[in-house]
């Protein structure tokens, strides 16, 4: 079931530019433009909630109430980025519509980096030392304990979040930022899997040379198939820390205070600490904006990576 | 593209049993079990283990305060005359439904415009965009978005006559309107997935259906759908379970309010684990969530003949 779904990657993929090229060039049908139309409507869709969020940020609780339509910032000001930051004295955010709820940015920023960092870096490594020996060692017993992972694949993550969080408990690691990080520390079924599928497309030859030239297994994997496999391996790590930096539940279990409470958790509690008659939309919108941002950018930056490895994530 | 160059070169694993350098099955083996290790150690201890106590606490009173003792099935007694439970159980696959379905139609729509009209890295990554940010962040935006008094949503049904709706507050809208905030957030993911089954398709195909005076539209039945089929099944076992675990946007956006209206089963789980610390209920609802899930999976999977498009 699973390689099937691999069998379009494996396969070279097609071009639709190559499709529609002669197409554009012999009418502009009635179809094309409701098509086109459609596309830019889900764009719009889908980027307009964004530019909100910035827009209601930048306003005033006052200007929001009088001109709640207005496409532009209303009396346009950075005093929600300072609430949702902490830095407006609690008399001055009250006044200002603010819940007077303080929230310390920082220290949720520096929470989700170390967790999600945490996670990435042990995860993917770990992922691709088994995933390697699953793919090129030959050793008695390979099939059955990847077998064992592929199954692993099938299990809900929601399904162990309660016997994880009674180990957690027993082992002494709530409200920890390890105890956050550690059940995915070590590996994920999917990035063993994902790692494995694509150690086994790099050609055996280039390990065969380096081996009879006297390097050993463990030199042949850190020399040669690690970096072979660094776009691989990068687009796991981006979407591991992804993942890792907007999961909300399994952080909700283990978090007790400050001490380990990551942006997603301190988003909520902002949140259920504004009134529900008039909330403070500045504030919270500007709170929202920071968590996401960092992820927006590292989307910026890794777009085409990410964007052309989707497909390849069904799986997951 | 970079990723999938190398993953061209045939599945087959090529470990050379016949040249002499890997002589044996088992000269590997020692460094093997090293580089497993960690992995194992992991899968053992947070996924194997973790689902077997699951199962065993759904027949045990445990909470946090005692360790609990066997009781056989009488969580699952309780867990059957519970009317929350059933309710939950409603509430979540009515979400599924909505959800699933307009995601999954929103997606192939968007997917075939996609790989007929452009492929546009730009175009493509903005349709992610959403998938990027957490449901917590999703669910306080579209907070705003759908407010009563200030939401611009409002604003404009009340501009085009439809007049104002209680989106979060209105126990009949509250479900639907979790499942499209999810749409949203979901649905150009789930939209490259299915384009990247469409790129499967050889261009060859459609060439030889116009040449026989095939349009778009029968095109896209007669070759497109069949062709995707066993794609879009795996696409809607993938979305259905993560639809299933919806908890996030519940839990930040309406508490499982107003009235239980938006009480999903991932979240009464959560409730009754960590308000009534009732571990061993809570497990044996896990349980039910689980079969629930492996049932759709099999059904989703054997209904579709997901293994077999309609032309091989």
């Amino acid at each position: 079931m699973t390689t099937r779904t691999l069998s379009p990657v494996t396969s070279p993929p097609t071009t639709p530019v190559d499709v529609a090229a002669p197409r554009r060039r012999r009418r502009t049908s009635i179809g094309r433009v409701l098509a086109w139309t459609v596309l830019s409507l889900v764009t719009l869709v889908t980027l307009f909630p964004f530019y909100w969020m910035l827009r209601t940020a930048l306003s005033t609780n006052a200007g929001l109430v009088t001109d709640p339509t207005s496409l532009l910032p209303v009396n346009p000001t950075l005093d929600g980025f300072r609430r949702a930051l902490g830095m407006t004295p609690r008399e001055e955010a009250l006044a200002a519509g603010g819940s007077g709820a303080t929230m310390d940015f920082w220290r949720y920023l520096g929470n989700s980096v170390v967790v999600a960092t945490m996670v990435t870096v042990c995860q993917v490594f770990f992922s691709a030392l088994a995933a390697y020996a699953f793919s090129r060692m030959r050793w008695p017993g390979r099939q059955v304990v990847f077998g064992a992972f592929l199954i692993g694949l099938m299990i809900p993550g929601i399904f162990t979040l309660l016997p994880n969080f009674i180990l957690l408990r027993d082992l002494g690691l709530l409200d920890t930022l390890p105890g956050i990080a550690l059940p995915t520390m070590l590996m994920t079924p999917f990035a063993v899997f994902f790692l494995r599928q694509f150690f086994m497309g790099i050609p055996t030859e280039i390990e065969e040379a380096a081996m009879i030239d006297g390097a050993g297994r463990l030199r042949t994997f850190f020399r040669i198939i690690l970096p072979m496999a660094a776009p691989a391996v990068t687009t796991l790590a981006v979407l591991t820390y992804i993942t890792s930096w907007n999961d909300y539940l399994w952080p909700l279990l283990v978090s007790q205070t400050d001490r380990s409470r990551v942006l997603t958790l301190a988003l909520g509690i902002f949140r259920s600490q504004t009134p529900a008659s008039a909330p403070d939309w500045p504030g919270l919108m500007a709170a929202t904006l920071l968590a996401a941002l960092p992820m927006l950018a590292l989307f910026l930056f890794f777009a085409r990576k990410i964007v052309n490895s989707v497909g390849f994530t069904g799986i997951k | 593209m970079s990723i999938l160059t190398p993953l061209r070169r045939g599945a087959a694993d090529r470990s050379a049993p016949r040249r002499p350098r890997f002589r044996g099955a088992t000269r590997d083996l020692p460094l093997a079990i090293a580089f497993i290790l960690p992995a194992t150690i992991g899968f053992g201890v947070f996924l194997v283990w973790p689902t077997i106590r699951g199962i065993w606490l759904s027949f045990t009173d445990y909470s946090v305060f005692q360790p609990g003792k066997f009781v056989g099935l009488d969580n699952y007694t309780t867990m059957l005359a519970d009317p929350v439970f059933w309710s939950s159980m409603r509430t979540t696959v009515y979400y599924v439904v909505l959800n699933i379905a307009v995601q999954t139609l929103v997606a192939l729509v968007l997917a075939v415009l996609l790989s007929r009209l452009t492929a546009s890295l730009w175009v493509r990554g903005i349709v992610l965009t959403p998938y990027l940010v957490s449901n917590v962040v999703t669910a306080l935006l579209w907070l705003l978005l759908l407010d009563y008094q200030l939401g611009i949503v409002n604003e404009l049904l009340e501009w085009v006559g439809i007049g104002r709706q209680s989106f979060w507050g209105n126990p009949h809208l509250v479900v639907p309107t979790i499942a499209m905030v999810n749409v949203w957030r979901h649905v150009g993911y789930t939209s490259l997935l299915i384009f990247a089954g469409l790129q499967t398709i050889s261009p060859q195909v459609y060439e030889a259906a116009k040449v026989d005076g095939a349009s778009e539209w029968s095109m896209f039945w007669r070759i497109t759908l069949p062709l995707l089929r066993p794609y879009l099944a795996m696409v809607l076992i993938v979305t259905s379970i993560g639809s299933f675990q919806v908890f996030d946007t519940v839990s930040v956006a309406t508490q499982g309010g107003p009235a239980n209206a938006s009480n999903v089963i991932q979240y009464y789980i959560y409730n009754v684990a960590f308000s009534r610390y009732d571990f061993g209920y809570a497990s044996a609802m896990s349980v039910a969530l689980l079969v629930v899930l492996s049932v759709i999976t099999v059904a989703q999977y054997r209904l579709s003949r997901a293994g077999h498009s309609d032309t091989n």
